[in-house]
């Protein structure tokens, strides 16, 4: 199977994020790959091992990004490509999917894209829906598991939802995004580590995918840091548990929330 | 305004938050319901009851079991010929496909995860958390129809008026099937914790209790997963009392102790409760990101230190273990269970 990995370059989990001039500011925190596409590649090579296939890593970000290409290659993937534009500055999830799909038809003959449930960032989770909308593919969402059946030429998952799991498939090309029971991203090996760090990372402009920006429908007009919380703890003691319990369940019936 | 709202359900089961969803469509204006499935006379009713102005519905065996692209097609459609001005959704595992879908078709743009919606005229201006909670963001759609998903519990939910019925409008289906449902499992819990009211959550803490002996014959990995059941089976038991939910902290899912469905915090479920309860969670940045929407929340950590208390209103410094069991014991005598 040819199977693309789609991932996305954040601002590390442990940031402190603020809001500055309008803009979001991170301070010294580094970019990683975003920690659910960890789990896009974890899935992507998980299926290249029981088809025989290839991994292709596929990235919209700046120069920059190409860390994040390059963790997904140190992990196994087998090449990477990173789509890089000054007029994708202000993309949004629309226009992302519309480059995504245009670079994974430009790629050719892909049988399976995975995404990763939602990004560290934005955090909408509606990329890879819009990405199989544009492509016309089926769209499994939300795996926790993934089955090629070669002879039945269909590919099954299970979906981890609200209520429970259901069990869809589909026939490929198709587009899953993946939930972290498709299991731990494996560690980069030592020979991934230097494969990667010499790996030369083709970068696509709008021009080579043939297509010209789009036009950003959602714009943001505001970022605010939320009102902090202005919160002195009561701390509740007492001579033993029992008595300890009695007051904090008073105190908690009093805020009436039950 | 003219507002359409999708009513999500799962095998006639309405999610809560969809008529918080309507709810918030009646305060802008018209509102009409939207609901696909089979057999959903039920729900047709209970929109009506909850203040739909006309209810469209697509009841058809093609729509038994939610599959993307019919239901993301037939709303499309649909929603073509009606020309509204919002297409509203409450934000759930299916709503967040739909919604992606319909905006490619209908070629305008989806604003995610609202915790607050405003009309000037006719624009909205939506808010919505991002980096899961730590900025808040306004956003705009120059798109039309605005499409909008609403965080649940975000929003009041309108009382359901019996008196109020209605007649049912059919909706033209489009079957264009690309995936087969091959069946359902519940292997795990099913856990739904943005729509709960009260979570009571774990950490790595619960594996922690010194004054339990494992079984023979346990090496070290499984003694520690044996201990960590019993510890949120006290934490379950809790949640069960105060008639919540059960959420743990990403170190808890990571070692293993709970599957992740149940996790809350950054990477886990951004939840909203009136009332959260951490036992043994001392509160990394991700964690409080994700609970910072909850009324009141309740620490319980033998770390004094734990950054959990500098957002909690009540705390407990001590041994969860003992603190949890003796508060489910006072919660059952004072509510009477």
């Amino acid at each position: 199977m040819k199977i693309i990995a789609c991932i996305k370059q954040v601002p590390d989990s442990e940031a402190k994020v603020k809001a500055e001039g309008g803009k979001v500011s991170w301070g010294e925190a580094t970019l990683v790959i975003n920690p659910f596409d960890e789990y896009a590649v974890e899935g992507a090579l998980q299926q290249k091992e029981a088809t025989s296939g290839t991994v292709t890593a596929l990235c919209i970000g700046p120069e920059s990004a190409k860390e994040a290409l390059k963790h997904a290659l140190a992990m196994g993937a087998d090449d990477a490509i990173l789509v890089s534009d000054p007029a994708l500055n202000e993309l949004d999830t629309v226009g992302a999917a519309r480059i995504l799909a245009a670079a994974i038809q430009k790629i050719g003959g892909v049988d399976m894209v995975v995404f990763g449930r939602q990004t560290l960032d934005n955090g909408a989770g509606i990329t890879p829906a819009q990405t199989a909308r544009v492509l016309g593919w089926p769209m499994l969402g939300l795996a926790g598991q993934i089955k090629v059946h070669a002879a039945a030429g269909s590919v099954a998952v299970e979906r981890v939802i609200e209520e429970g799991r259901q069990n869809v498939s589909a026939k490929p090309p198709i587009v899953i995004s993946v939930v972290q029971s498709i299991g731990e991203p494996r560690y980069p090996s030592f020979m991934g580590i230097r494969k990667a760090s010499k790996a030369n990372i083709p970068v696509w402009s709008l021009s080579d995918l043939g297509v010209s920006a789009p036009q950003s429908i959602v714009k943001r007009t505001e970022l605010m840091s939320p009102p902090a919380r202005e919160m002195t703890v009561d701390i509740i003691t007492g001579e033993n548990p029992a008595e300890i319990a009695d007051k904090l369940a008073d105190k908690i019936l009093t805020e009436k929330v039950l | 305004m003219k507002t359409l709202v999708y009513i999500d359900h799962f095998k006639g089961e309405v999610q809560p938050a969809s008529w918080e969803a309507l709810g918030l469509g009646k305060s802008l204006g018209a509102a009409s319901a939207l609901i696909l499935g089979s057999g959903v006379d039920a729900i047709a009713k209970s929109a009506f009851e909850h203040g739909a102005d006309e209810v469209f519905v697509a009841d058809d065996t093609a729509l038994t079991d939610y599959r993307a692209e019919p239901f993301a097609s037939t709303l499309s459609a649909f929603a073509s010929s009606q020309s509204p001005d919002l297409i509203l959704f409450p934000t759930t595992a299916r709503t967040r496909e739909l919604a992606a879908m319909s905006a490619i078709d209908l070629n305008t743009g989806v604003l995610t995860d609202l915790i607050g919606l405003e009309a000037n005229g006719d624009e909205i201006i939506a808010t919505r958390p991002i980096y899961e909670g730590k900025l808040v963001e306004k956003i705009v759609c120059s798109g039309k129809p605005v499409i909008a998903t609403t965080r649940a519990r975000a929003f009041p939910k309108p009382e359901a008026d019996t008196s109020k019925s209605g007649t049912t409008t059919k909706v033209e289906v489009k079957a264009d099937a690309l995936t087969t449902v091959e069946g359902y499992s519940t292997s795990e819990s099913a856990v739904n914790l943005g729509d709960a009211g009260v979570i009571v959550s774990g950490g790595r803490g619960v594996s922690n209790n010194p004054s339990l002996q494992p079984p023979a014959g346990m090496d070290d990995k499984q003694a520690e997963l044996w201990r960590a059941q019993q510890g949120f089976a006290l934490v379950t038991e809790l949640a069960q009392v105060l008639g919540g939910a059960v959420g743990a902290s990403r170190a808890a899912v990571d070692a293993g102790y709970i599957p992740y469905s149940n996790q809350v915090g950054q990477t886990g479920k951004v939840v909203a409760p009136d009332l959260y309860i951490a036992c043994g969670i001392s509160g990394a940045i991700q964690h409080l990101a994700g609970i910072r929407a909850a009324k009141i929340v309740v620490a319980i950590n033998k770390d004094s230190d734990a950054p959990i208390f500098k957002v909690a209103r009540y705390g407990v410094v001590g041994d969860l273990f003992v603190i949890v069991p003796a508060l489910t014991e006072a919660f059952k005598k004072k509510l009477g269970k």
